[in-house]
């Protein structure tokens, strides 16, 4: 279980995140939601440790983040970058398989290889993709090459920051299958950021929604709909008007 | 702020400023050295980064020296027949190419092409979280994507200096034998009588100090590289630059401190 406790973070004069308490229980699904330059990614980077919080706690299974051992740690997780981030100088395969072939579970190359084929076959990716390089994939293909990594080596938790952005709706509801089912099917704690609701209702167990730094609203996703919170009716339905500023 | 301290102040910003980054590449360049003797080691990396920047400075190295060295030859004749000493120029040219030119010429060239790319290749990735990526993978930016890169510099430029220098030297004979009227064979007994073994080696410790500023500096303005284009932009001027900077400035201590009275 992840608990974010009065999570603080300023860059400069803008404070990003004014005190977010959240809980993300175990083998559930959270989405956070929220409008564009709200925090999202920050509060899912500093859960990471690549951005460093100001003040507040942040615990996985009631150890404090900042005191655990970091590789052990970060062993735990994956992660889907939004653009995807895969290395350009490495091979699909090689992207794919970095962790398996570093660090202290380090496997043999031609072992690698083959699980690497094996979850890019699971995001539906042919094997004739290993040996390409990332610049030659369509979005939509470097999206799925991008999961392929996250679950690669098999994490209990795994962070989607903006999987569907850029996509078409068609590939975006394939990748939001591909999460839902890999989510499900491993039995993994996920946290995903975004502002597509369609991802939200096909991700979701839970969902957050982040606005001016705080945690507005959280409940299961099938309250989504029915809260009477007004940020939340706003945001889901896209109006321009209501508490959420529409010029920010 | 009074009328008195705001002219002190204006000055000690700036002053303060440089002074932070004097303090940012230093803990940099320590923490880069610390991560060269501690495991996991990346030999792929560094032959990768071997090539690119030792065997593919190569050309721009070689055409560099050349020319250097044969206008180094006409430059010494014409000044020399001043006091009818023309004969010096085998041994001038020499020694001026693997003191200073040499190194100096060939870290610059290796500054241009190298300290820019490895900032460009390097604040690119980090635009497009690929250093977070390695973070979240368990690797080290540092020790995967600057120790390779800045030891391999390191190691490759002096032997491009040397081969620099050769080129050079090689340049000065052309010119020599072919429009100055030098016997190839005096020419050659001059440059091998009058350079000492010092000259030569002095030339490829400075190389090895060029080496570290280019890969340091490429890779710190690149892991430091602002958002977007523009970012990587700047990362890569200041990468350059800075680097140019450093290597002429080095390059006065080192020459203090090799032969100093």
């Amino acid at each position: 279980m992840i608990t974010l406790s009065g999570v603080t973070k300023t860059f400069g004069k803008n404070r990003v995140l004014r005190g977010v308490d959240l809980t993300i229980p175990s083998g559930q699904s959270m989405v956070i939601i929220g409008g564009s330059g709200t925090g999202k990614s920050v509060l899912l980077k500093c859960i990471l440790g690549l951005v460093q919080h100001d003040t507040g706690t942040i615990t996985l299974d009631g150890q404090d983040v900042t005191t655990a051992d970091r590789d052990a740690f970060l062993a735990r997780f994956g992660m889907l970058f939004q653009g995807g981030a895969l290395f350009d100088s490495l091979r699909v395969w090689e992207n794919v398989a970095f962790r398996l072939m570093r660090g202290p579970t380090k496997r043999p190359k031609a072992e690698a290889r083959d699980i690497a084929i094996e979850k890019l076959r699971r995001v539906g990716l042919k094997p004739e993709t290993a040996d390409l390089f990332p610049a030659e994939l369509s979005g939509g293909m470097q999206k799925r090459v991008g999961l392929a990594r996250a679950i690669a080596a098999s994490p209990e938790i795994i962070f989607f920051d903006e999987p569907t952005t850029g996509l078409d709706p068609i590939m975006a509801g394939v990748i939001n299958d591909l999460i839902r089912e890999i989510v499900t099917e491993m039995g993994a704690t996920a946290m995903t950021i975004t502002h597509d609701m369609s991802s939200v209702r096909a991700i979701a167990d839970r969902v957050a929604m982040l606005h001016d730094g705080l945690i507005q609203w959280t409940g299961p996703i099938a309250d989504l709909d029915t809260t009477t919170d007004p940020y939340v009716q706003q945001f889901i339905h896209g109006r321009a008007t209501g508490p959420i500023a529409a010029v920010r | 702020m009074t009328a008195l301290t705001a002219p002190l102040a204006a000055i000690g910003r700036p002053v303060l400023a440089a002074l932070a980054a004097i303090g940012r590449v230093a803990l940099f360049a320590a923490s880069v050295i610390g991560h060269i003797f501690r495991p996991p080691f990346y030999p792929r990396e560094f032959f990768h980064a071997l090539m690119q920047i030792g065997w593919f400075s190569l050309p721009v190295v070689g055409l560099t020296a050349v020319f250097t060295g044969g206008a180094l030859a006409l430059q010494i004749y014409s000044g020399g027949a001043r006091f009818n000493a023309e004969a010096v120029v085998p041994s001038i040219v020499a020694i001026g190419m693997v003191r200073e030119l040499g190194p100096v010429l060939g870290g610059l060239m290796v500054a241009a092409r190298v300290a820019s790319s490895i900032a460009a290749e390097i604040g690119t990735m980090k635009v497009t979280e690929q250093i977070d990526a390695l973070v979240t993978l368990s690797t080290n930016p540092i020790k995967y994507l600057a120790v390779p890169r800045v030891l391999a510099a390191t190691l490759a430029v002096p032997v491009l200096v040397a081969v620099g220098d050769a080129i050079g030297i090689a340049g000065g004979w052309l010119v020599g034998v072919n429009r100055l009227g030098f016997n190839s064979t005096t020419y050659l007994q001059n440059t091998v009588d009058f350079l000492e073994t010092w000259d030569v080696v002095s030339g490829i410790w400075k190389g090895a100090a060029f080496g570290f500023i280019v890969a340091l500096m490429g890779c710190y303005h690149g892991m430091n590289s602002g958002r977007g284009a523009q970012g990587v932009g700047t990362a890569t001027k200041s990468a350059v630059v800075g680097a140019s900077v450093l290597i002429l400035a080095a390059n006065y201590i080192l020459t203090e401190l090799f032969f100093s009275a």
